[in-house]
C-alpha cells in the first residue's frame, strides 16, 4: 500500500456556542492516498464541512479550536503548524471548492485574476505568467474559448461553468490533496455528471487525493474509493465503497443507503424496509453524549446502546462499524 | 458603442435636470414677496411710484412672467447670469471669483470624510468590539446630533479662540507674502476649522456604513475562497472584502453631497469663508435676485456633476455595472 498523503488521527474540534462548548468533531480518524478519492457521507449538520476546514486551518475564528489529534500532511501536523506556513499550504498543497459556486467567486474581479492570483502567490510567478497559466487552466477545465472567458467575470458565466473556475483555482497549484465540500450539490443533474467527470480526469492526470465531501449516495459509488459516514460529528462507519454499500454495517448507513432506490436494491434482503431515517439530525448540544448519538433514531438500538458510546468495530479489513448491533449482527 | 450610448443619456438626464432646476429656481424667486425695483428704492432712501415705474421699466420687470423666463434661461445659455445690483458687477464673475474656496472646502470635505470613514470603518470591522468601533459609535452620536453651526461654532471657540491653533475666519492671511508654498499652507492652516465641522457628520456615516458593509462582505462565501487559496490578511481584507464592501458607501456619498454643498453654506458663514455660501447669505440679505439665482444654478451643476462622478465611481468598482446598460 502507498503512503497516506494525509492522515487524520484522532480529530477532535470544539466549538463555542452560546450555551457552551460541544465537541463538533468527535474522536474522527481516517486517511486518504494518492490518487484516491475518500467520501465523507452524512446528513446536513453531521460535521462535514467542519471536518473540511479544520484541515485547511479554516475553522470560524474565535468559535471553533482543535482540541486533541493530529492532522499529518506528509509528516508535518498541520494542526499544530504556524499560520503562516499554513497559509503557504492551503491553496498550495491543499485545495478546496465549496457548495456555492454561484458565491464563492468574488463578483468584482475577472477570472483570469481569480486563478493567477493563486499562482501569484504560491508559485513566484509574474503577472504574464500567471495570466497564461490562467487560460490553460481554463482549457484544462473545458471552458471553451479559455482565451476569451479568461477575462470574463463570474456573473457573465454559468454555474457549471463558475464550479469549473473554483476547480482550476483550486488544482492551478497541483495540490496533493483536493476537498470538494458538496461541489454539485448546487447544480442541475446533467452538470453533476459533467464535474464528476471533469474531477476524475483531472485526479488521472495529476495524481491528486480527493475527499469527496456529499450526502449523495449514488455520487460515493460514482466516484469514491473509500467512504466514511460520519453521524453528529462521528465515524459511524467506514470502508471500501464496495464493501459499505453492499454490506453496511451501521443502520444509519443502510438508511442512508435506502433512501436512493437504486441503491438500495443490493442490499434489500440485509435491512429492513424502511425508506427514510425518521427524525433529524441532534443538535449541537447533544454531540459528544456517552452513548450512541443515533439510537434515539434507530429502531435496534437498547439500553446498551443509551448508555455507552459505541467504539469502531472492525467487520473485515478496513471495513468498521461504531455500532453495538452490528457486532451482534455479524 | 455601449460606453458612449451610456454616457450620453447621463448628460441629457443632467441637461435635463439643469433646465428643470433653472425653470423651478425663477419661479420660487419669481412668486417671493418683494422685488428688485423695492429693493433699489430701499437703498436710495425711499422712491416715489414714479421712480419705481422707471425702474421696473429699466430692467424689464414689467413684462409676462414667461417673456422673463425665456429670457432669463436664454441668457443663461449664453453664460450670461444677469447684472448684480448689489455689488454692481456681472453675476458669472461674481460666481466664479468665489467658486474655487467653495469646491476646496466641499471636495476636501467630501474625500476626508470619505477616506477616513472607510479607513475607521474597515479597522473596526474587524474588531468589532476594539476601541475603534466604539469612537465610530460615539462619532456617529455626535455627528447625528450635532448641527453643523454648532460643530463649527464649538471648533472656533476651543481651537481658535482659547486656544490660538487655527486663524478665526477667512482662507487667507492678507498680510502675509511669500512664495506658493507659503500661501498655499496658509489657506490650509484657514480650511483645518471648516473641513472639520463639515466633514464630521458626514464622516460619522460613512465609517458607520463601511463597517457595517466590511461586516456582512468579510462573512461572504469569496472572502471564504480568498481564504481558502491562502491569501494573507491584507490582500483578503483590501483587495477582495474592500472592493465588494465600499459600493454603498458611494452610493450613500453620491446620495450626501448635495447635503454637503448646502453644510458648507453654514460652513462658510461661521468661519467667513469667502465662497458661495457667503456670497448666498449676503444676496440673500440684499434681495440680490439675479446673484441668488446664480448661486441656485452653480450649487445646482456643482450637485450633478458629484452624481455624474459618482456614477463614474460605481462603474470604476463594479463590473457588473460596466458592462451593458
Ligand atoms: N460558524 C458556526 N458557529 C457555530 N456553529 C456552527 C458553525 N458552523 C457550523 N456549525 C454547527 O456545526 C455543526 C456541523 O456543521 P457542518 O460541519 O457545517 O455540517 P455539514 O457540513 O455536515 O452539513 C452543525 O450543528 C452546525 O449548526
Ligand atoms: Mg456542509
Amino acid at each position: 500500500m502507498t503512503d497516506p498523503v494525509l492522515r487524520i488521527e484522532n480529530l477532535t474540534v470544539e466549538i463555542r456556542t452560546r450555551t457552551g462548548v460541544a465537541p463538533v468533531i468527535d474522536d474522527l480518524s481516517f486517511r486518504v492516498d494518492t490518487g484516491r478519492t475518500l467520501a465523507l457521507v452524512g446528513e446536513s449538520g453531521c460535521g462535514k464541512s467542519m471536518t473540511a476546514l479544520a484541515i485547511m486551518g479554516l475553522l470560524p475564528r474565535g468559535i471553533g479550536r482543535i482540541v486533541r489529534g493530529s492532522i499529518l500532511l506528509g509528516a508535518e501536523d498541520l494542526a499544530t503548524t504556524s499560520p503562516a506556513r499554513m497559509r503557504s499550504i492551503r491553496g498550495n498543497e491543499i485545495g478546496m471548492i465549496f457548495q456555492e459556486p454561484m458565491t464563492s467567486l468574488n463578483p468584482v474581479y475577472s477570472v483570469g485574476e481569480q486563478i493567477s492570483e493563486v499562482l501569484r502567490a504560491h508559485q513566484g510567478m509574474g503577472r504574464k505568467a500567471a495570466w497564461s497559466m490562467a487560460i490553460e487552466l481554463l482549457d484544462a477545465v473545458h471552458i471553451p474559448n479559455p482565451s476569451l472567458r479568461v477575462s470574463d467575470y463570474p456573473f457573465q458565466m454559468s454555474g457549471g461553468q463558475r464550479q469549473r473556475v473554483m476547480i482550476a483555482i483550486a488544482l492551478a497549484c497541483r495540490p496533493r490533496v483536493l476537498i470538494a465540500d458538496e461541489p454539485t450539490t448546487a447544480l442541475d443533474v446533467t452538470v453533476q455528471a459533467q464535474i464528476f467527470d471533469l474531477l476524475k480526469d483531472l485526479q488521472r492526470d495529476t495524481g491528486t487525493a480527493i475527499i469527496l465531501i456529499t450526502h449523495d449516495m449514488g455520487a460515493v459509488t460514482e466516484m469514491a474509493d473509500e467512504m466514511i459516514v460520519m453521524y453528529a460529528g462521528r465515524m459511524a462507519e467506514a470502508g471500501p465503497v464496495e464493501a459499505v454499500i453492499s454490506r453496511p454495517r451501521h443502520p444509519y448507513t443502510r438508511g442512508l443507503i435506502s433512501c436512493v432506490p437504486h441503491l438500495g436494491a443490493i442490499v434489500d434482503d440485509d435491512r429492513p424496509l424502511l425508506t427514510e431515517i425518521p427524525g433529524i439530525v441532534p443538535g449541537l448540544g447533544q454531540f459528544g453524549q456517552d452513548r450512541c448519538l443515533f439510537a434515539s433514531r434507530c429502531e435496534l438500538s437498547d439500553s446498551h446502546c443509551r448508555s455507552a458510546r459505541p467504539a469502531a468495530y472492525a467487520i473485515t479489513d478496513g471495513h468498521s462499524a461504531a455500532c453495538w448491533q452490528a457486532g451482534g449482527a455479524a | 458603442m455601449n460606453h458612449l450610448g451610456t454616457f450620453l443619456i447621463r448628460m441629457g438626464n443632467a441637461a435635463v435636470l439643469l433646465g428643470s432646476v433653472l425653470v423651478l429656481n425663477f419661479l420660487l424667486i419669481h412668486m417671493a414677496p418683494g422685488d428688485v425695483a423695492d429693493t433699489i428704492a430701499q437703498s436710495m432712501g425711499g422712491a416715489d411710484a414714479e421712480v419705481m415705474a422707471q425702474i421696473r421699466a429699466e430692467y424689464r420687470l414689467d413684462d409676462p412672467f414667461l417673456v422673463q423666463l425665456t429670457r432669463y434661461i436664454g441668457n443663461v445659455l449664453r453664460f450670461d447670469l444677469g447684472h448684480s445690483y448689489f455689488y454692481n458687477e456681472p453675476v458669472t464673475d461674481l460666481i466664479l471669483r468665489r467658486l474655487p474656496a467653495t469646491l476646496l472646502l466641499v471636495v476636501t470635505a467630501q474625500v476626508l470624510a470619505l477616506l477616513v470613514g472607510i479607513i475607521l470603518g474597515v479597522y473596526s470591522s474587524r474588531n468589532p468590539r476594539g476601541i475603534f468601533s466604539h469612537l465610530i459609535t460615539a462619532l456617529s452620536l455626535f455627528g447625528f446630533s450635532a448641527p453643523v453651526f454648532w460643530t463649527g461654532l464649538l471648533l472656533l471657540i476651543a481651537l481658535s479662540l482659547r486656544l490660538p491653533l487655527f486663524p478665526v475666519a477667512g482662507m487667507v492671511d492678507p498680510t502675509l507674502d511669500g512664495g506658493v508654498w507659503v500661501r498655499a499652507l496658509d489657506i490650509a492652516h484657514h480650511m483645518v476649522l471648516p473641513v472639520l465641522a463639515l466633514s464630521s457628520i458626514f464622516l460619522a456615516l460613512y465609517s458607520r456604513l463601511s463597517r457595517a458593509s466590511m461586516m456582512e462582505v468579510l462573512e461572504s462565501d469569496y472572502i471564504r475562497t480568498a481564504e481558502a487559496k491562502g491569501l494573507g490578511n491584507t490582500k483578503v481584507v483590501y483587495k477582495h472584502a474592500l472592493k465588494n464592501a465600499v459600493s454603498p458607501v458611494i452610493t450613500l456619498a453620491g446620495l450626501q453631497f448635495s447635503a454637503v454643498v448646502s453644510g458648507a453654506v453654514v460652513v462658510e458663514t461661521v468661519f467667513s469663508w469667502p465662497g458661495l455660501g457667503t456670497l448666498a447669505f449676503e444676496a440673500i440679505l440684499a434681495r440680490d435676485t439675479p446673484t441668488i439665482l446664480g448661486i441656485l444654478f452653480f450649487s445646482s451643476l456643482v450637485v450633478i456633476v458629484g452624481n455624474l462622478l459618482t456614477d463614474a465611481a460605481h462603474r470604476l468598482v463594479d463590473p457588473r455595472l460596466r458592462r451593458r446598460g
